[in-house]
């Protein structure tokens, strides 16, 4: 079993641990998750699913919480920070 | 000390709100009475459309009237108010509700409505994410969206402005004879008092004829760019007309912030808020029959609110019958928000003994006594 | 996208951290079937997270082999929304699900407590419980400076972690006064079990200064936190770092509980001394009922699950020991009241509910929080209020409303697949 695996970031390839979640993916990146409304950069906040804060598309799905997700190899990871 | 007011007002909704704005700029000193906080009612729960209706000649009138007043109004609404001049677009399903798409094109072209009629394909280009097999519709360009809460707080800052006060958390325990009392026994004495309680407008006034009409809202999280107008299937004229059954119909709406609007359901004789989840899996199975990616779409909230429905589907506007000192400005259905601004300038010509812009009789309190006498 | 997958328990567990994986346990030792459903990819909640994959053995891997050898149908990434009449729906990545129920034990947990201060919002700033759950979903922080801040046990926790990390821990800065933190101290000391961990604590975190009476007051940085500016002892400082972990204690996870009908009292749900609620055939555990710590958490989930399997004798037994326990939810009330300088952190435009950016000023505008909602829209983003309420709840003394369904965001398909064969629906 490989012990990292890699995933794209706005583009940019990203190696993490295995079963590191899509958030510490992004923040292995140097990016934010999203953009809030008044367009401030945001990054997770609670770490367990609840602050919505850590949002980004996976995949071409947006509004998913990264950190719930577990990153799968070749993941296409958008953040909008 | 204040002097005293000359209007009362009763309710803080959005049709309360607009009669003060009115009244107050026509100098009247103006008490407006709230059991709450602004928008705790109907006003809190409702959609925000401001759209022209052509079920009855007195339903278009007011609603035109209206819808213009409001087209005024954009360019001093703050941006909390969210005024989006997206338009309705009416979809077709078939040849049949394509007859009546070119029924109301006659109809609002004939009283000056810019309608546009649209074919399968163009209604598509309009709005990518309807199904594909589609009749046709009907754009009105001249419709738009407000968010209600925020409209009602800018009518009543306007009307604190030139001097109205507002009091909140105060339920009103009767009105008449010139006098409003509060629960708590104070009273207040006035030239005129409107009665625009909304659902406890007939606790109030006796001799009309109010009932609550559940509806559902969903809204989702921000998707810009899903949906460009406020999109209603022609259907939706069926479900409005019902008295007794449940219903629903395919209404959503974009917001300003990019979230999205899923309605629409009508339920008469439910008397608690709590959500249906039944009529909630209908009516967004209607929605998705119509807009199938409504699927995929983040729901964040679901709310019930009630619709204050009158058998004839107008409104109350006018003195009520027991006591001409009350006006009752109450009965809006599912048009309060677009016809708020009318029924506070017909209030006010009525207070002010002027001539209304638009015949007045169809919407006096007394037809519904006319009605029952008939019965 | 919508398929509905149905399920059907004797008795399902909402929540797989430690009180939902005691309860399933003890319940399945009846032979029913037995359903553990978490929204999280992996069992164990917030304490345990990540536990499945740590080195063996050790006192919270006991618990996971006997979860693995079981037959628990553990539902991972699934959000319980809706609950009424004997079914919940919960929705996964790919599906809805449907889930009939004998009887229910809600063991929902608890979230960190956000109070804002100006640049609370600037990436880096978490909670300390987020950023454990960060650390533990992988994040690498060796050789960063990490201040934590906030109130509770927890901090100490987040602290020796983070430098097992790796992690260059400059300080704790804890709100509460210097004598409960003795007081404290002492009375964990002579708990039963405790000293070991106690004192395995004061040697995890040797050299680390600890502060009292101290708390952050502003947080800048130009896209991330970069200076925490903390108030000790009336005085203000400022520490250069590259995250800040700033939690102030927890709140009870109550919104299922409240959706199904339970009562609550002071915030938490109300339970008999089985563990039901005032929901016949409704049990709830740990942290929703009182903030107690793991032990706690542990014991009642297992009176919750023999109770709920109507072994009355089993979950008697354990009465004794529940007691003991919950002396530690009185102790942390005592040991970490929030005091009132944090009600004057915000300034007017600092932001309330992030995901609207609501500022303090808009919400000063008015006296309750549905009034303020339906104006400023704090609380009407998809987090629903789970940060912002609680924090408002704090600043402004306001009683949040009640709950309706969806408990959480989920996709309007699922919202469709809600069952409607029920009764009345709830109110």
């Amino acid at each position: 079993m490989s012990e990292s695996v890699s995933v794209r970031v706005n583009g940019k390839a990203v190696t993490v641990r295995a079963g590191a979640t899509v958030a510490v993916a992004v923040l292995a990146s140097g990016a934010a998750c999203r953009t809030s409304v008044s367009g401030q950069p945001r990054s997770p906040l609670c770490g367990m699913g609840t602050c919505f804060e850590c949002r980004v598309a996976i995949n071409g799905e947006p509004q998913r919480r990264s950190c719930q997700v577990l990153c799968e190899s070749n993941m296409e990871i958008e953040a909008y920070g | 000390m204040n002097k005293p007011a000359e209007v009362v007002i009763v309710g803080a909704g959005i049709v309360g709100a607009a009669c003060a704005s009115e009244l107050a700029a026509e100098g009247l000193r103006v008490l407006v009475i709230d059991e709450g906080f602004p928008s705790r009612g109907s006003t809190g729960a409702a959609m925000g459309h401001i759209v022209v209706m052509d079920d009855s000649e007195a339903q278009f009138a007011i609603t035109r009237y209206s819808q213009i007043l409001w087209d005024d109004l954009r360019d001093q609404l703050p941006c909390a108010v969210e005024f989006d001049p997206c338009g309705t677009l009416w979809v077709a399903a078939d040849e049949n509700e394509m007859g009546e798409v070119r029924r109301k094109f006659d109809y609002y072209r004939e009283r000056g409505v810019n309608a546009e009629i649209l074919d399968s394909q163009q209604v598509r280009e309009a709005e990518p994410q309807l199904r594909a097999s589609l009749a046709g519709g009907l754009r009105v360009p001249g419709d738009s969206v407000v968010y209600p809460p925020c409209a009602t707080g800018f009518l009543l800052q306007r009307a604190r402005h030139l001097g109205a006060r507002v009091l909140h958390g105060q339920p009103v325990a009767a009105i008449g004879k010139g006098v409003a009392r509060l629960a708590d026994g104070t009273v207040f004495a006035a030239g005129f008092i409107i009665n625009a309680a909304g659902q406890s407008a007939p606790r109030l006034s006796a001799g009309i004829n109010v009932k609550p009409r559940k509806g559902h809202l969903v809204i989702t999280d921000r998707y810009p760019n899903f949906l460009h107008h406020q999109v209603v299937e022609l259907g939706y004229l069926t479900s409005a007309h019902s008295l007794t059954a449940d219903s629903v119909a395919f209404n959503v709406q974009p917001r300003k912030t990019g979230q999205i609007l899923i309605g629409s359901s009508r339920q008469y004789g439910a008397d608690n808020a709590a959500v249906d989840d039944s009529i909630l899996a209908r009516m967004l199975q209607r929605a998705f029959a119509y807009m199938p990616d409504l699927r995929l779409l983040s729901a964040i909230r679901v709310w019930t609110g009630f619709r204050p429905a009158t058998p004839d589907k107008l409104p109350l506007i006018g003195p009520s019958p027991e006591d001409p000192s009350v006006l009752v400005a109450a009965g809006h259905e599912g048009l309060g928000i677009t016809t708020s601004l009318a029924t506070a300038k017909l209030i006010c010509s009525q207070i002010l003994g002027q001539r209304p812009a638009i015949p007045i009789q169809p919407y006096l309190p007394s037809r519904q006594m006319a009605a029952e006498a008939h019965v | 996208m919508d398929s509905v997958k149905h399920l059907r328990f004797d008795v399902a567990v909402v929540g797989a951290g430690p009180a939902g994986i005691a309860a399933a346990l003890a319940a399945a030792d009846s032979g029913k079937s037995i359903g553990l459903i978490d929204d999280n990819p992996a069992a164990g909640g917030q304490i345990w997270r990540g536990a499945q994959t740590e080195p063996r053995p050790s006192a919270k891997s006991v618990w996971f082999d006997r979860l693995n050898k079981s037959a628990i149908q553990i539902v991972r990434g699934a959000r319980v929304f809706h609950a009424a009449n004997g079914e919940l729906a919960a929705e996964c990545d790919d599906s809805a699900v449907q889930i009939t129920y004998g009887r229910l034990i809600v063991a929902t947990g608890a979230r960190e407590l956000f109070l804002p201060f100006p640049g609370w919002t600037l990436p880096n700033v978490m909670g300390a419980g987020g950023l454990q759950a960060l650390l533990k979903s992988g994040l690498d922080i060796a050789g960063k400076r990490v201040v934590i801040a906030g109130t509770g046990p927890l901090l100490l926790a987040v602290a020796a972690y983070a430098r097992k990390c790796g992690a260059k821990v400059v300080g704790i800065c804890e709100q509460t006064t210097w004598p409960r933190m003795v007081r404290f101290g002492m009375k964990m000391l002579l708990a039963p079990g405790k000293a070991p961990e106690a004192l395995r604590f004061a040697y995890d975190l040797r050299g680390i200064p600890h502060w009292t009476d101290c708390w952050p007051v502003a947080a800048f940085g130009n896209r991330r936190v970069e200076i925490v500016r903390i108030s000790r002892q009336g005085q203000t400082s400022e520490i250069e770092c590259d995250y800040l972990a700033c939690g102030f204690h927890l709140i009870p996870n109550v919104e299922l509980p409240r959706m199904c009908g339970c009562r609550l009292q002071q915030g938490f749900v109300e339970v008999d001394e089985c563990q039901q609620t005032s929901v016949a055939g409704t049990y709830c555990a740990g942290e929703p009922t009182g903030i107690g710590g793991l032990e706690l958490a542990l014991v009642e989930g297992e009176i919750a699950g023999y109770a709920a399997t109507n072994w009355e004798d089993r979950a008697k037994h354990l009465f004794a020991k529940r007691a003991r326990h919950q002396k530690v939810v009185g102790i942390l009330k005592d040991a970490f009241p929030l005091r009132s300088e944090l009600k004057n952190l915000a300034r007017p435009d600092t932001l309330v509910c992030r995901c609207e950016d609501v500022p303090h000023e808009r919400l000063c505008e008015h006296s309750s929080w549905r009034a303020a909602k339906l104006h400023a829209r704090c609380g009407m983003g998809p987090c629903q209020g789970r940060v912002c309420a609680p924090a408002a709840e704090f600043l402004f003394g306001w009683e949040i409303d009640s709950v309706r369904p969806p408990v959480f965001p989920v996709r309007c398909s699922s919202l469709a697949a809600i069952p409607s064969h029920t009764a009345a629906p709830r109110n």
